[in-house]
């Protein structure tokens, strides 16, 4: 099950691990990303923490931590390689995992259908 | 209340870049293309490599006109009028009475009577009344002039403008002509690339600009990719680099302003700016590169490496053709030297930076 969040990152469930990733629409306002820092493989991360952050050309932009839990690993691959998110937002240009503290928080999310109408 | 002077403004030739598929965003008060759909880093290497398409309408031409022009502009601006050479621009300020930088500006002078300006988006307005202030009992008119204002840089400028039909153009950078009546040409821009700015009648803009879009070498090129080329060419941005609370001498702009003006000029500000020279200043204008490949923007405190205040960064980015985090900034006097390490306040972590030479890219302007 994939769902989203109102700022644009996508979280993908298996089991109690989610992969968080930001939305094609995040990166195609955002443009030409230069610039990936992503939280620590092990940290305590919590719901609405600016934990990550991306910069394009243009700006930085925060991403945010769309549900409690601890970071089981990040995508090294887009920190040597920021375009990657912007060719394949929601593929190989994956930000982080996680393990899920409270699945309940998954409830307060958009599925597909209910973020195509939010960035209509 | 919105009154007219608050609503944002258009671009005349807005249809144009709505069809290109552009991106909007406000700039001084104008409804600005920001990107298109080539994507920033992809606009600032073609106007690298072939030939970028800036709409830069937003930028005021002003013309000043009269039997005292000379005399009128060796009062308003540090320039001396009668060393420019019919044809000849020069990069300069609009200064208060404390040498702080009002605008800066290219002033053209196409003859002994007459000559242009142009002036800066957000500040054109208060620039034309300053200057027609500035204008009082000299025999001389200030009138801002409508014009579609085009930028076309790069290699390929010089090219793609002959098979747009202008085939005479000026031979070096910073000098200028007047191609058809009303229209005004500039061998200058803001990239560090050769190029051109091209001020046409409104009537005639939307039938010119689709002649140099439709040579394969341009692409439209929006404001986004123009920060990050005039960044990399170590390229001022008046509000963010200087401003009316920073001078030419700290900015390390004394070049622009004539050696026979330095000390005991007549100009508005040159007292002070005497002064500033004879002083020296207390921070100066340096480029600054980041160690690693975050960006430091515009706005970040800078440190020494015990920790004093050592200046701010006023604008950064990434420069993809530096291939890497650009800035620049002001640090103290004692810390300006190539090579010094300061710290960046980097949402709390310490970044080191390094006072670096400007340009970051080599300029590539014609000499003639």
């Amino acid at each position: 099950m994939i769902y989203f969040t109102e700022d644009h990152e996508w979280i993908r469930v298996e089991g109690t691990i989610a992969t968080v990733g930001i939305t094609d629409y995040a990166q195609s306002q955002l443009g030409d990303l230069v610039f990936v820092q992503l939280p620590d493989v092990g940290a305590s991360v919590a719901k609405g923490d600016a934990s990550v952050v991306v910069e394009s050309v243009k700006a930085a932009s925060d991403v945010y931590v769309p549900v409690n839990g601890i970071v089981t690993a990040t995508n090294e691959a887009v920190v040597a390689n920021p375009e990657l998110v912007n060719s394949a937002p929601e593929g190989d240009g994956w930000l982080w995992q996680m393990s899920l503290a409270d699945t309940g928080q998954l409830d307060g999310l958009m599925d597909a259908a209910a973020y195509a109408k939010h960035i209509a | 209340m919105l009154d007219e002077t608050q609503s944002i403004k258009i671009l005349p030739l807005e249809a144009l870049h709505i069809t290109a598929g552009a991106k909007f965003g406000a700039f001084a008060g104008w409804n600005m293309p920001l990107s298109y759909p080539l994507g920033v880093m992809k606009e600032h290497l073609h106007t690298r490599s072939q030939a970028g398409l800036f709409d830069i309408s937003h930028m005021q031409l002003v013309a000043v006109e009269g039997a005292e022009a000379r005399a009128f502009l060796a009062h308003a601006l540090p320039l001396d009028p009668d060393l420019m050479a019919d044809g000849q621009s020069k990069y300069t300020f609009l200064l208060n009475e404390n040498a702080g930088i009002e605008d800066d500006l290219i002033a053209t002078r196409l003859s002994s009577t007459r000559f242009m300006i142009v002036a800066n988006a957000s500040r054109a307005v208060e620039d034309v009344a300053e200057l027609q202030n500035r204008a009082f009992g000299f025999d001389v008119t200030v009138t801002a002039l409508p014009r579609v204002t085009l930028a076309l840089q790069g290699p390929k400028a010089e090219q793609a403008l002959a098979a747009a039909g202008i085939t005479n153009c000026p031979k070096s950078f910073m000098t200028a002509s007047e191609p058809r009546p009303n229209w005004f040409l500039t061998r200058s821009g803001y990239t560090g690339e050769d190029g051109f700015e091209i001020a046409i009648p409104l009537e005639e803009a939307e039938a010119f600009a689709a002649k140099l879009t439709s040579q394969p070498e341009v692409e439209w090129i929006g404001l986004a990719a123009r920060d990050s080329l005039r960044l990399e060419a170590g390229l001022c941005l008046h509000g963010n680099d200087i401003d009316a609370d920073t001078d030419p001498v700290s900015a390390g702009l004394i070049w622009a302003v004539p050696k026979s003006i330095l000390h005991d000029g007549l100009f508005v500000g040159a007292k002070a700016f005497a002064k500033l020279f004879a002083d020296g200043p207390t921070h100066k204008r340096v480029g600054l590169k980041a160690d690693g490949r975050q960006p430091v923007r515009g706005g970040v405190s800078l440190t020494d490496e015990q920790g004093k205040p050592a200046g701010r960064v006023t604008s950064g980015g990434f420069g993809p053709s530096a291939e890497g985090p650009v800035a620049m900034g002001y640090v103290r006097t004692d810390l300006a030297a190539i090579g010094t390490r300061v710290l960046a306040d980097l949402r709390g972590k310490p970044t080191p930076m390094i006072v670096s030479p400007l340009p970051f890219v080599p300029h590539s302007y014609r000499k003639g």
